[in-house]
């Protein structure tokens, strides 16, 4: 597989690495000359100099026959305008942008970038998963195809309404789905309608995004 | 008719001063209060601190009932993305924006955007003042 790789930083540079490894024809884009100089040197002759916001460079790049283009800068809109001219001038089948500021998102899948992906809302996510008493975390998004589910982590919190009852005698969002249930260093196990809930229980859970505000309400009783 | 402007430089200003005195309704938006030094006491269109990239603050700019929106920042590529947000998500009829690089020019070929290179225009017209 032809990969393009736009920006030399921190991401872009273990990127590329790993997919040199993985055995990918790689190619990086990245302005500055010192930047590129020093890949060169270390990963061999794989950086090529230039914007790839402009469409010779992506031509030099040989944009045309690559799979996928990954945009890894720390500018949201560079990333937007780089996927853009692979997508629109060069046909790339598979666009891939690092975005920053979560609201943009929305606005690059509107505009033609096939994945987005939201590093600070990531970092966001697993530093509340280090927060011991935070009641509810967000595992993983699985939208598309018209669904915008979440896989969710949600821990029976003290003064939760659920506690001491039993799932058949709780009333859970409709389109909520208790998956997993984990207790202590017991195997976890999908709780059943009689299964009670303790408080510290993990749950883990598949619900749409808007049902979270009523989970949240439920397990942990604030 | 009413116009957003985005950037409130020297470009951005002047073309909110010309657009008010012509009786159409401005708003000038800029992320950077200081850049409305440039709007004369009598200018009596809005100016709006905030990021055009941001949907909110375009709504908050009346970009739903905008008939022109004018992206002139210094960044080619936020004035590319603010223009594609006016046009494809917010649907405003007319959409202008400022692209200094003369390289870029078949991108917005490409994305269907109007463009002016002022580096390009500039460089012409010198050019010919050279040759008449």
């Amino acid at each position: 597989m032809y990969i393009i790789v736009v920006g030399g930083g921190r991401l872009g540079y273990s990127l590329t690495k790993a997919l040199l490894s993985e055995g990918h024809e790689t190619l990086l884009i990245e302005k500055n000359a010192d930047v590129c100089e020093k890949i060169n040197k270390e990963l061999g002759s794989i950086c090529l100099r230039g914007d790839a916001c402009e469409t010779a460079v992506q031509a030099e790049a040989g944009t045309g026959r690559a799979d996928i283009l990954i945009a890894t800068t720390g500018e949201d809109e560079d990333n937007l305008v780089a996927c853009q001219v692979a997508k629109y001038r060069f046909n790339v089948p598979r666009t891939i942008a690092r975005v920053r500021t979560p609201r943009n998102e929305q606005i690059f899948k509107q505009l033609g970038v096939d994945v987005t992906v939201n590093s600070t809302n990531i970092i966001l996510e697993r530093i509340e998963h280090e927060v011991p008493s935070h009641p509810l975390t967000q595992l993983f998004c699985l939208n598309g195809d018209n669904r915008d589910l979440e896989l969710l982590e949600i821990r029976v919190s003290a003064g939760s309404p659920v506690l001491g009852k039993s799932l058949n005698d709780t009333s859970i969002p409709a389109k909520a789905v208790l998956g997993l249930l984990i207790r202590n260093s017991e195997r976890p196990f999908v709780p059943r309608g009689d299964t009670v809930f303790k408080l510290g229980d993990q749950i883990i859970a598949v619900a749409p995004r808007d049902a979270e505000a009523e989970l949240w309400k439920l397990f942990s009783g604030k | 008719m009413k116009v957003i402007i985005m950037g409130c430089g020297r470009v951005g200003a002047q073309m909110a001063i010309m657009l008010d005195q012509e009786g159409h309704s401005v708003t000038a938006l800029d992320t950077d209060a200081y850049s409305f030094r440039r709007l004369p006491p009598d200018f009596k269109g809005d100016a709006l601190l905030g990021d055009g990239l941001d949907e909110d603050v375009l709504r908050r700019a009346g970009i739903e009932e905008a008939d022109a929106f004018v992206a002139v920042t210094q960044e080619d590529n936020r004035n590319v993305m603010a223009a594609q947000i006016a046009q494809k998500i917010f649907n405003v009829k007319r959409v202008v924006c400022r692209i200094y690089d003369p390289l870029r020019r078949d991108l917005y070929a490409v994305l269907g955007l109007e463009a002016i290179s002022p580096t390009l225009v500039l460089a012409e017209m010198l050019k010919e003042k050279l040759e008449s």
